[in-house]
């Protein structure tokens, strides 16, 4: 049977996390509670492994690395249709950058028992860096397919995908095990429902510590993480604005004669 | 033992044979690097390109050329790829390494930190020296700006998009040394690509237009997505959207711009429906004019531009593009 572990980030509702912001004054962030909630990215990327399992038996795992409360999101990936949850949480994993999120999540992964695919979003809506997959790769020594946006073959132990790149697409063969990471053109994902919701009920959600994964502290969290963060600044608004005003006809017009005028029309 | 004494790294690739703007953009900024800090700017080229190319890169400041290109190489093996780079970089120990934010450099760069146990910074927007000749990485954050280092580990490494540096100056007389790179004994590749599909590029880049429209989340819905793309038509405009409108399906990832997507220069930027995020407008360089077509009068957008219409863009736009169209004479795009 196929085992793929799907990595699932849980990040601040992206409706709420303008809401953090530089302080001008203390130049450290203003704090608010956001609710956590799976990142978007990683639905797709759960749905592609629920496309996989449709054809062939499979065993779905959701690895999480976050805090207590992600615990929940990794809940309604299992209502979804994962089998199974793993929630990497500890002081110790905190403050990670995506180098130490990618080597605490390999170390967890080495923890399960014959992985042949791993799936990752592109990218977080936070974090944003797309790293976490492809380091997740080298510290597995898996190969890894970036930017996935199609799954041709996954028959056998040689797949084949399509993957983005400038101004087309390139058709790769990959040996498993490997690491894919999954844009949102893969597939549309599907949604809750109540069955899926009672049936998860009886899922598995494991916690793993700093002592489950057998790393010393130095690796992990914030330790672990060779960048910083060593300065914030405010940006400025850079440019006085003229609202224009009048009946919307009239600002067309006013804003048409503006631009023509600064000879921006062509 | 000092680690801020080793060159400065620009990794190059060829796409058909002709290196990205980016590539020689970051040169020009590695060779500044370099100077500041009295190391060697050093180039690592992935596959072949004509000798006038490799002329180019020595212009713009390069005094090391290492080529890596061998029969069967191909450049988006990067699993090969990045265990050459890593083998180079263990043995040439450079302090830092830039690379450009194209989908072969996205994927190689993190492929590269990982092996190098070292840190790795996206999408930059700028690159500064500190006192203690440690590079300070900026990316926008939080409605402001965010320096990222890496005081301890080398390389430091980042990456960073197109156009974000201007183009380097070429010197005629500049000229460096050019290292062929060995081919490894085991280069086998555990993924092999099978085909390039290319797409025909749609109209100017967006990085190249003088007229840019983007779209936001304001749109609402694909039709009032579409009457966005009207209105880029009726400007002879480059279209361009934020993350909510890629990740609604109305646009392609590669329109996005901003920090992890493209950097534009226009002459001219319309946004509509978009509410001016930082990590948008970084993505906007020297337009000499900005409009801003948002339904809400607070929104921070109309600090960041020259022109504002406090408009619902699913009434104002069909409006706009009618009077566009008398003044520019043009018939309609439907
Ligand atoms: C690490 C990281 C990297 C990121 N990189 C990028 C990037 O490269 N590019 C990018 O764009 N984003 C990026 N983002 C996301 C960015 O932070 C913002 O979330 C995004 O730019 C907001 O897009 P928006 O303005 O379209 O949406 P919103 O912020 O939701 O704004 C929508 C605006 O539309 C207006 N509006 C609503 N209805 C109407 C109407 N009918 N008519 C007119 N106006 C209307 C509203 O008043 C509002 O101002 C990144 C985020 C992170 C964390
Ligand atoms: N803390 C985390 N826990 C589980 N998966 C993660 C975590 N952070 C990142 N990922 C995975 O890595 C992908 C890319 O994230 P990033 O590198 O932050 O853009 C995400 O879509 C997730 O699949």
């Amino acid at each position: 049977m196929r085992s793929i572990v799907v990595c699932v980030k849980a990040v601040p509702d992206p409706e709420e996390i303008n809401k953090i912001k530089i302080d001008p004054v203390t130049k450290t962030l203003t704090r608010h509670d956001i609710p956590l909630v799976v990142n978007s990215l990683d639905r797709n990327a759960l749905e592609a492994a629920l496309v996989v399992k449709e054809n062939q038996e499979a065993h779905i795992t959701i690895l999480s690395m976050g805090p207590p409360t992600a615990g929940n999101v990794v809940r309604e990936c299992l209502a979804l249709g994962a089998d199974q949850g793993i929630l990497l949480s500890d002081p110790a994993f905190a403050g990670a950058d995506a180098f130490a999120t990618a080597f605490t999540l390999s170390k967890a992964i080495e923890k399960i028992e014959q992985v042949d695919s791993v799936f990752c979003g592109r990218a977080s809506s936070d974090g944003a860096t797309e790293w976490v997959g492809p380091e997740l790769a080298t510290f597995l020594g898996m190969p890894v397919v970036t930017m996935v946006r199609n799954f041709d073959k996954t028959a056998g132990n040689s797949w084949r995908v399509k993957a983005d790149i400038e101004d087309g697409i390139r058709v790769v063969e990959v040996e498993l095990p490997a690491v894919f990471t999954i844009t949102h053109e893969v597939n549309t994902p599907r949604t809750l429902s109540f069955s899926g919701i009672i049936k998860s009920r009886k899922k598995e959600i494991t916690t793993w510590g700093l002592n489950d994964l057998n790393v010393p502290e130095d690796q992990l969290g914030l330790k672990g993480s060779p960048t910083i963060v060593s300065s914030l600044k405010v940006s400025e608004g850079k440019r006085s604005c003229e609202i224009i005003q009048g009946t919307q006809e009239e600002k067309a017009d006013i804003l048409i004669n503006k631009l023509a005028a600064a000879g921006v029309l062509r | 033992m000092n680690i801020n004494v080793g060159p400065v790294w620009v990794i190059a690739e060829q796409i058909e044979g002709v290196i990205p703007p980016v590539c020689l953009e970051l040169l020009g900024k590695a060779t500044a690097l370099g100077k500041e800090l009295g190391v060697p700017a050093e180039v690592v080229l992935l596959g072949g390109v004509s000798g006038e190319q490799t002329e180019q890169l020595f212009q713009a400041g390069a005094d090391v050329l290492y080529q890596v290109n061998f029969p069967g190489f191909d450049k988006f093996h990067t699993d090969i790829s990045s265990k050459i780079i890593s083998g180079l970089a263990d043995e040439v120990k450079p302090q830092i390494i830039l690379i450009g934010s194209t989908f072969l450099g996205r994927e190689l760069a993190p492929l590269i930190a990982a092996s190098l146990k070292t840190g790795l910074t996206a999408h930059c927007i700028d690159l500064v020296l500190t006192e203690d000749r440690i590079l300070e990485q900026w990316i926008p954050a939080y409605g402001g700006l965010i320096a990222i280092t890496c005081p301890e580990k080398r390389p430091q490494i980042a990456t960073v998009a197109r156009g974000v540096f201007p183009a380097p100056a070429f010197d005629p007389n500049n000229t460096g040394q050019l290292i062929q790179v060995d081919q490894p004994e085991d280069i086998v590749s555990r993924v092999k690509t099978l085909e390039i599909i290319k797409a025909d590029p749609e109209g100017v880049p967006l990085e190249e237009a003088l007229t840019v429209v983007a779209g936001g989340a304001g749109a609402g819905s694909q039709e009032g997505w579409k009457q966005i793309e009207n209105l880029a038509e009726t400007l002879n405009a480059a279209l361009g959207s934020t993350r909510p409108a890629v990740d609604e399906g109305w646009i392609e990832l590669e329109t996005m711009i901003g920090q992890s997507g493209k950097m534009v220069h226009p002459d001219l930027y319309v946004g509509v429906g978009l509410s001016g995020e930082q990590q948008h407008m970084v993505g906007i360089a020297g337009a000499k004019v900005m409009v801003a077509i948002n339904n809400d009068p607070k929104s921070p957008v109309f600090q960041q531009v020259d022109l504002g219409i406090v408009e619902d863009c699913r009434e104002f736009i069909p409006i706009l593009i009618k009077k566009l169209q008398e003044k520019l004479s043009k018939p309609s795009p439907d």
